[in-house]
This record gives C-alpha cells, structure tokens and sequence, in this order.
C-alpha cells in the first residue's frame, strides 16, 4: 500500500522545467513591466517552489496534515506581511495640535 | 543476519510500534522543521518587503549592484541539486543504496559549489565596499536606505549560507552511511529527511533570488 | 501487580539504570527529562523572584532610595526574561507536559527522545548565556529588547542576553515538534482525538504555537545581535529604518507567547477540576476546539502592543477587534469549568482550590485585557501598572496557581509519594490572599496614572505601592511553603499507591512511580475521558 517510488523521467522533467523557469524569470526581469516586475518574479518563484514541493518533496504522499504543516508556515508568514503591511500602507502623518 | 539487515532491526527505536510509524513520525518532524525554517526566513522576508515598500529605488539601486551571473548559476546548482537529492530518495526506496550514495555525494558537492561561488561574490562585494560595518562606501550617490538593502542582503544570504553548510554535512553524513549499505527499501527516512531539509535550503533560495539579483535589472 | 497497599513501587523509573547523576544527565526518558527541566525551572522561578523581590523593595519608597535608575531596569529586565522565557514558557509543557503526555496518550515515550534530551540541554546553555549577561553587569533593555534602545544606545550585555534566550528558543521549538508528532502518530490503539484528555489537547495546541511563533523570535533577536555587532541594520531611524518594525517582529512572536504560557494551565486546570468535582467537563469539544481557537486567533492580535507606538490607527482598529475577538473562546472556557462544578459535590484538596484561585484570577486578568484592547482606553492605560496587573493577573494568578495545582495533583504519579494536605491548603489560600494584595492595588495605580518601569514616584502613590510590597511578602512565603513540604514529602511522604485521587486518565491506570516504559502493556482505549462514575 506504500506509494511507489518516482519515475526518473518525472524527476527530471521538473528539473529541465525549473531551470526554463528559472531563464524565464531572468528575461522577463530584464523589462520593465513597472509594478507587474515584482509580482511575475514571484509568481515565477511560488511556481518553482510548489514544483519542488510536490515532485521532490512528495508532499501529495503521506498524511494529509503534512500538507497542512506546510501551508500553515506559508500562512503565517503571509499574516506577518500583510498587517505589518496594512500598517504601513494606512499611516497618516498627523496633524500638529 | 548480514550487518545491513542487523543494522535495520536496531534502527528500529524503542519507543515506535513498527518502522512505518517510525517514517512517518520522521517525516512530519522534518515538515514541521521546514515550517518554522518558512517563518525563520519569512521574518527577513517581510522585513524585506517592509523596506523596499518605502525605498523602492534604493532596492533598485542595491540590487543592481549584485552579481546577476553568479547569482544565476547558483540557483541553477542549488535547483540541479535538488534534483539529485530526490534521485537519491528514489534510488533509496528502489533499493540501489550504494547509487543513492553516489548522489547524495553530487549534491553534497553541488552544494560545497555554492558556497564558493557565493564567497566569490562576498569577495567581490567587499572589493566594491559594499559591506555595511565592515566597509561600506558605496560608489555613484545612493540614498542612505541602500544600506538597508545591503544589511537584508547579507542577513538573507549569510543564514542560508549556514544551512547549505549545515545541509552539506549531513548529505556527506548520509552519503557516506549509504555508500556503506545502511539503508534499504524498508529503512530509507535518514535519507528522506535529509532530502527534505535540502529541498527546503533550495526553496528559500528560490525566493531569495529574485528579491535580491533581479531588483533594478529592466531598464 | 497491585501495588496500591505497598511503598513506591521499587522497579520505576526514578531507581532503573545505573545510579548516579551521569545516568540522569544521559537519559532518554521524558519522566526524567521532565524532572530535569522542573529543577531548572525551580531555580530560575527564585532567580525571577529574587529580582522581583528587589523591585518590590525598592517600590516601598518614592524616591527609589534602594537602587539606581539604572540598576532598576536592570532588575525589572531580568525579572521579565527570567520568568518569561526561564520559568513561564517552559514550565508546564517542558516538565508536567514531558511527564504526562506519552502516559496519558498510552505511548512509552515521545517520539524523539534524544531530541529531547537536547532541548534540556538547550534550556540549560540557554540560561547560562543569560546568567553570564547578569553576573557581568545585566541587561537594562527591558525584556522586550525595544530599538533602538537595544541597538545603538545600551551599554549593557544585550547580546549574550539575546543569544540566551535565541537558544532556549529552539529547545520550545523542538519541544513543540516532538510533541506534536508524538499526539499524531504515538497515541494507543482506541485513542480517538477527542478521546484525549484536555491537557493533550493544551499541549497540542500549544505546542503549534511554539513552533509557529519563535522562529520568529530566533530571528528578531538576530537582528537585534547584528545590529549591534556591526553597527548598522535595519531598525535604524538614520538610514530610513523603522523601529515600529522591530516591534512587528517582536510582538508577533510575543503575543503568542502568552497564549503559550496559558494554554497549558487552562489545560491543567481542566483536569484538575474534573477530577475535583468528579464529573465529566461540560462540553468537552467546545473546550477542546476554544484552545485551538486561541492558538489561532492569538496570532493576529500583537498590534495591541503598539497602539500608541506609531502603528496606523486603521490597523490599531483591527488589531484592537481582534483582540475582542479571541477573548471569546477564553470566555468559554470559563463559563464552561463554572458549569462543570454547577451542582457538584466539589472536594477542595489542594489541587482543586489551585484550579478555582485559576478561575477566579485569569477570569480578573482576561477580563482587564478588554480594557487595554480597547483602543481609546489603552491610551491611557498602556504602560502604566494597569497592564502590569492584568498580566500578572493572567501569568501568576493563572499559569503559575495552574502550575503548583498540577505539580500537587500529580505528585503522587511523579515521585510515589503523597504530599501533606494541611500544609498544601493552606499555601493555596495564603496564595490567592497574597496575589491579590500585591496585584490588585496595581490595577488601581495604573488607573491612577502610575507609569510602569519607573524606579521612583510620586508621593501619593506610596500607600498602593505599599500595600502591593506588603502582599508580595505574603506571596513570596506562599511559595516557600511548597518547597519545603513537598521536599519534605520526598523523604517522608506517604506511598501513593496507583490512583489516590481516584482520576481517570491512562497515567493513574500505571504505578506511581511509572515503570521505565510507561505500561506493562501497551494500554486499550475503549472511552473517553473523564469518566467519573458518581
């Protein structure tokens, strides 16, 4: 009942798909897209990542809250971001009284 | 009973019912590990995030002063290697442990290359008087929060520097105990572990990379 | 093997193994582990009074005759990073959590041992490092390492007080990773989820926030270590850095924090209030998913720390409706152990007057914590002796009454002996009657205006202030009390026999001592807990 091991080919798709990516990522920083330069890296990277995830790691093997325990550090983190975040974005010089 | 096989039943720690709760209990440690590693990292990130939210083109100015080339190539081997890194699971459960081995030590290696190339850039950047606290003095006029940009650099990259250390002496460790036949099909989580904590080690770089080496490029 | 009519047990785990401290400092058995960490946390509990003891004195004047400004930070950091981070966060989870959970969850022991054996050691060079900053001349930061105070402008050991509590840090990480993965994968055959006594439950949760919450510390006070090695960072106002971002950093962490000192003692509390009035809990999922809500919700509420910091007042609203928000399952929590004892035969044994002090006390504590996350309210409260009541109301009145509750009503498990009840009760009692003395008249000096942290004070201050140091004394003997006759018991205690409080739960169902791998047989679960049959 154990999952079987990958298959090479499996492997090493991700991998000629991580470093097309990862060449992407390069030609793609190179114009200037204003704002959108920063969301497509890492949007690149979230797909780089999540490939690593789930072809190297397995993380789709194994117990479900593995699964879990992944997404909540990616959770957390983002919590951190956005209200310091909203923080940032919301201060108001205040007037002198 | 040949010594593999002996070493497998003493693997077999006190406290577990049988192996497969033994991997099981392995693999969710590890993932729980990589979590707080995600939000070890993630405090720089967000610091990160929180500076270059005010200092757009400081960011700007400090990442186009980092090697794009250098950078590029150790993403490219820290990605190769985390391929051989899960070959070397793979093998591991097909039961080739001694191949196993011989990737294991390829990554290992991979990951020695980092590091040098990484010291490489460090050189560079020390040549260029780019190091706050030590020697900063920054050619062209930059504004001042360039500096702070400089400090995320050398945080982010100096902590993953010590875990791809920390990961190439335990992928040598693990290299070394399966080019000696300790793991089977049955007995492999040292090796799965290990590989996981690599797999992490490559996925901050993943994110690393671009927040600092592809900051500035397009022009 | 009925062991319940004759002395300990003689095959346990306290006299297995080779004799000596080399075979304790070696050992792989959560039971000794937990007893390693009680030890250490025995001591930093006095080391923490001892600096609480010197502020209280030094409070009795208004001139703040006993010591300097400058000393007087000193004493009041020291108090906040020992009990914090030395004696708090660890306490119930490092030493009763260690002891109890492979026994209550039916297990021979956590599901890494040695890496519990390591986060002892952790602990232990933890608080060397910070013991080191003290003898050297203290830390005047405050425990809350505020920049750029820290960074640029204190001339005490921050570092080697940063670097002590970034390695104790990591043993509450690997504590809370082994016993996470102990619940999921170790539990006995029959132990269902929400068959687990809530203690399981309180240090499941807990340990999610643990493992959550300081990695972020772990790299706050790095931060906080580069900047002032090398002079330069990121908290810098000069180069455009942010100090409020430090306070982000530090408050996500340490807001958690708290939850993870009081998760554990609602846990305990739990337990020690069934058994107490013989009854299952009211509503057992409520209590168990309220924990869970707390570990959760606790983490979107740190902003409430900084209010008056700098912070935008739009995040200062959400931040203060969150703060609302995770008072709920608290409250829940309290309406729910009134509602277990409600027509109960209550038997008040020392445990059970600990966990009702609990009640009472964190029931006043979390109660005041509404009036600070009200953000129009907190401006004039923050950082006067308010809010140093109302956590030490939550901290002391709750986690460490919960505490001493759980080390007397497993004593009998842990060491075989009984404790002597007269002396017990009366510790309790003189307890709740000494915290309120010291902690009540703070709340009223902090509505007055009394600022915290200052080492002098206006003259009409003193008799609240008075008043606060005379209740300290009485405190300070309450806790005295407990180390002398529960030493005293070790020696001279009665045998406890398996199950003296006739409590359900897998541990009660062992000898007392346990044997050195828990059970003769791996246990069955067929019900869930709390059992009590009238």
């Amino acid at each position: 009942m154990k999952p079987s091991p990958p298959s090479l080919r499996s492997q090493l798709l991700t991998l000629a798909a991580l470093l097309t990516l990862l060449a992407l990522t390069i030609v793609l920083a190179r114009i200037s897209l204003g704002p959108l330069n920063v969301a497509v890296a890492l949007a690149i990277s979230a797909c780089k990542a999540l490939l690593v995830m789930i072809v190297f790691m397995r993380i789709g093997e194994g117990h479900p809250f593995l699964r879990v325990v992944a997404a909540a550090g990616f959770i957390w983190l983002a919590l951190l971001l956005v209200l310091a975040l909203a923080d940032v974005y919301t201060r108001v010089p205040l007037p002198l009284p | 009973m040949s010594e593999a096989s002996a070493t497998l039943v003493a693997h077999r720690a006190a406290q577990f019912d049988d192996a497969a709760q033994q991997r099981e209990s392995s693999v969710l440690g590890m993932w729980l590990f990589i979590a707080t590693e995600v939000l070890f990292f993630g405090v720089l990130f967000a610091g990160y995030t929180f500076s270059r939210v005010r200092f757009p083109q400081a960011f700007a100015d400090g990442g186009a002063r980092t090697d794009l080339l250098l950078g590029s190539i150790e993403t490219g081997i820290l990605l190769l290697s985390s391929c051989l890194a899960a070959l070397a699971v793979r093998d591991v459960r097909f039961g080739a442990c001694r191949a196993a081995g011989r990737l294991l030590w390829g990554t290992a290696m991979l990951g020695v290359a980092f590091l040098v190339l990484h010291g490489v850039e460090y050189h560079a950047e020390y040549g260029e008087a780019l190091v706050p606290g030590i020697r900063y003095h920054p050619s062209g006029h930059p504004q001042p929060a360039m500096m702070i940009f400089f400090c995320l650099y050398y945080a982010i990259t100096g902590f993953h520097s010590l875990h791809v250390a920390i990961g190439v002496a335990l992928l040598s460790r693990m290299a070394r105990e399966a080019s000696r036949g300790a793991f089977s099909a049955d007995y492999f989580a040292p090796v799965e572990v290990t590989a996981l904590y690599w797999h992490l080690v490559d996925i901050v770089w993943i994110f690393v990379y671009p927040l600092v080496y592809l900051v500035g490029r397009s022009t | 093997m009925n062991s319940s009519d004759r002395a300990p047990h003689p095959e346990n785990y306290l006299t297995a193994g080779e004799p000596g401290l080399w075979s304790w400092l070696r050992t792989h058995d959560h039971k000794r582990i937990g007893i390693l960490y009680a030890v250490g946390i025995t001591f930093f509990f006095f080391l923490g009074g001892i600096a609480a003891t010197l502020i209280r004195l030094n409070l009795v004047t208004p001139a703040g005759t006993l010591m300097s400004a400058e000393t007087y930070n000193k004493a009041f950091t020291l108090h906040g990073v020992v009990m914090v981070w030395f004696f708090l966060i660890p306490s119930i989870p490092a030493t009763l959590g260690n002891f109890l959970l492979p026994l209550m969850i039916g297990a021979r022991d956590v599901a890494f041992p040695r890496l519990n054996l390591f986060s002892w050691y952790l602990y232990v060079g933890g608080g060397l490092f910070t013991i080191g900053a003290l003898l050297l001349g203290g830390v005047d930061t405050g425990w809350t390492f505020y920049t750029p105070f820290s960074t640029m402008f204190s001339n005490t050991h921050v570092v080697l007080a940063v670097v002590g509590v970034f390695v104790v840090g990591f043993s509450s990480i690997l504590t809370g990773i082994n016993f996470i993965v102990t619940v999921h994968t170790m539990r006995a055959v029959g132990m269902h989820w929400f068959r687990l006594p809530l203690f399981v439950w309180a240090l499941y949760a807990t340990s999610l926030v643990m493992v959550l919450a300081t990695p972020v510390l772990a790299m706050t006070l790095s931060l906080i270590a580069l900047e002032r090695l090398l002079g330069v960072g990121i908290f810098d106002p000069a180069l455009g850095g942010d100090p409020l971002l430090f306070q982000h950093f530090f408050w996500f962490y340490s807001h958690p924090a708290v939850y993870i000192m009081i998760l554990p003692a609602m846990g305990v509390v739990s337990e020690l209030i069934t058994c107490g009035v013989r009854r299952q809990i009211f509503g057992y999922r409520f209590m168990a998913w309220s924990m869970m809500a707390i570990a959760v919700i606790g983490f979107m509420v740190w902003g409430h720390h900084m209010f008056v910091a700098g912070q935008s007042m739009y995040a200062g609203i959400v931040f203060s409706i969150l703060s609302f928000v995770v008072a709920v399952p608290s409250a829940i929590k309290v309406f729910n152990w009134v509602a277990t004892l409600y027509k109960g035969t209550i038997d008040f044994h020392a445990p059970m007057l600990y966990a009702l002090g609990f009640v009472g006390l964190f029931m006043l504590g979390g109660l005041t914590g509404l009036f600070l996350a009200a953000t129009a309210l907190d401006v004039n409260l923050t950082d006067t002796y308010f809010v140093v009541a109302h956590f030490h109301y939550i901290m002391v009145g709750g986690s460490v009454m919960a505490y001493l509750g759980g080390i007397h009503f497993w004593w009998p498990k842990i060491t075989g002996r009984l404790y002597p009840e007269g002396p017990a009760r009366f510790a309790a009692i003189l307890m709740f009657f000494g915290f309120n003395f010291t902690f009540f008249p703070q709340y009223l000096l902090g509505y007055l205006g009394m600022p915290r942290r200052y080492h002098a004070y206006p003259e009409p201050f003193q008799w609240l202030n008075v008043l606060s140091s005379a209740g300290a004394s009485i405190l300070a003997v309450s806790y005295l009390m407990p180390l002398c006759y529960l030493g005293w018991s070790l020696w001279r205690g009665a045998p406890a026999g398996t199950n003296p409080w006739r409590a359900t739960g897998l541990e009660w169902t062992t000898p007392s001592p346990p044997p050195v791998h828990n059970f003769p047989l791996p246990p069955v679960v067929n019900e869930g807990p709390y059992r009590y049959r009238p």
